[in-house]
């Protein structure tokens, strides 16, 4: 067993209107910045007892489809690497 | 026969939901979630509020909870299920109905009447209207944006399973009499049977004479056939 962290990055699908991501990139135009778009997704990082990178995968995989992620809205994807400093 | 409103942590409409109902003499209690339905449990309401905060998404949580599973199993008896408002973000998280609620198009939390379309007339919920009907209810969200793919959307269409639409006071829908920017103007749908619903309207907060209008009564009165 080793000690994984699996990250999964939720973001809505594309063409699903983000009125949060639309009013902060108006409030950055706003202070003079230029940018023509702004996406928002969430991160999250799960430390996990595992016996490969690949079961870890499945099992944050997993979690995303039942409870991180809403696939009627949201894509996700999930990114492992052993722990170096787990807690 | 007695209306279990079930109440979770951060559930604020649920004395709302008891009165209203009590006034359209229709047994209901008030049942904490941890404590399970009752065994004379004869119709279910998942009450508006900010359950767990809106943690993660609003209603993502209290979709999770072991409650839930009785819940599910009830409506495969068909036991009529009403979600409103936040009990609609649950119902749609715990899959009894299609689609998510999401961020108002205006990111903005929303409070104020609008104007409904009756969608359909021939469900428990809507058998007090025709079909065209307009009624006024107030809405109180900020995660009522009604989101679906095309495809489910289509299903919804042909099944017969669009409740409401947000229209204005002559029933045109038009995109401002839409408060959130919903898909279609959606307001409310059905499940996988018409003995589940869910909307974002608060139909109890229109239901006694004293505060307004009773436009609510007619989808409350679901729970008494």
């Amino acid at each position: 067993m080793s000690t994984y962290t699996a990250t999964v990055t939720v973001r809505l699908k594309g063409g699903v209107l983000d009125p949060e991501a639309e009013t902060t990139k108006g409030a950055l135009q706003r202070l003079g910045f230029e940018l023509s778009a702004l996406r928002a997704a969430d991160q999250y990082e799960l430390d996990l007892e595992a016996d490969s990178a690949d079961e870890a995968t499945e099992r944050a995989e997993e979690m995303a489809e039942r409870l991180l992620a809403n696939p009627t809205i949201h894509d996700y994807e999930v990114s492992v690497a052993e722990a170096a400093n787990a807690k | 026969m007695t209306v279990a409103v079930i109440q979770f942590g951060g559930s604020n409409c649920d004395r709302d939901a008891v009165r209203a109902l009590d006034y359209l003499g229709v047994d209901a209690e008030r049942i904490w979630h941890e404590d399970g339905l009752p065994e004379d449990t004869t119709g279910i309401m998942l009450p508006g509020g900010f359950s767990y905060g809106d943690y993660l998404r609003a209603g993502a949580m209290a979709a999770r909870s072991p409650i839930m599973d009785e819940v599910r199993a009830a409506t495969d008896d068909g036991t009529p299920v009403l979600g409103v408002c936040n009990g609609a973000q649950v119902g749609s998280e715990s899959r009894l109905t299609a689609g998510a609620f999401t961020t108002n198009k205006s990111a903005r939390f929303q409070c104020e009447h609008v104007h409904l379309r009756v969608e359909n007339a021939d469900t428990p919920w809507t058998e007090a209207f025709d079909e065209g009907d307009i009624i006024e209810i107030p809405i109180a969200h900020g995660e009522g944006r009604f989101e679906i793919t095309d495809e489910r959307y289509e299903d919804l269409e042909q099944n017969d399973q669009i409740l409401f639409r947000y229209c204005d006071e002559d029933g045109n829908l038009t995109e401002e009499a839409n408060p959130n920017g919903s898909t279609h103007n959606v307001a409310g749908i059905l499940g996988k049977t018409d003995s589940v619903a869910v909307l974002m309207p608060h139909p109890e907060r229109s239901t006694l004479p004293d505060i307004g209008g009773t436009d609510g009564q007619g989808i409350l009165a679901g729970f008494q056939s």
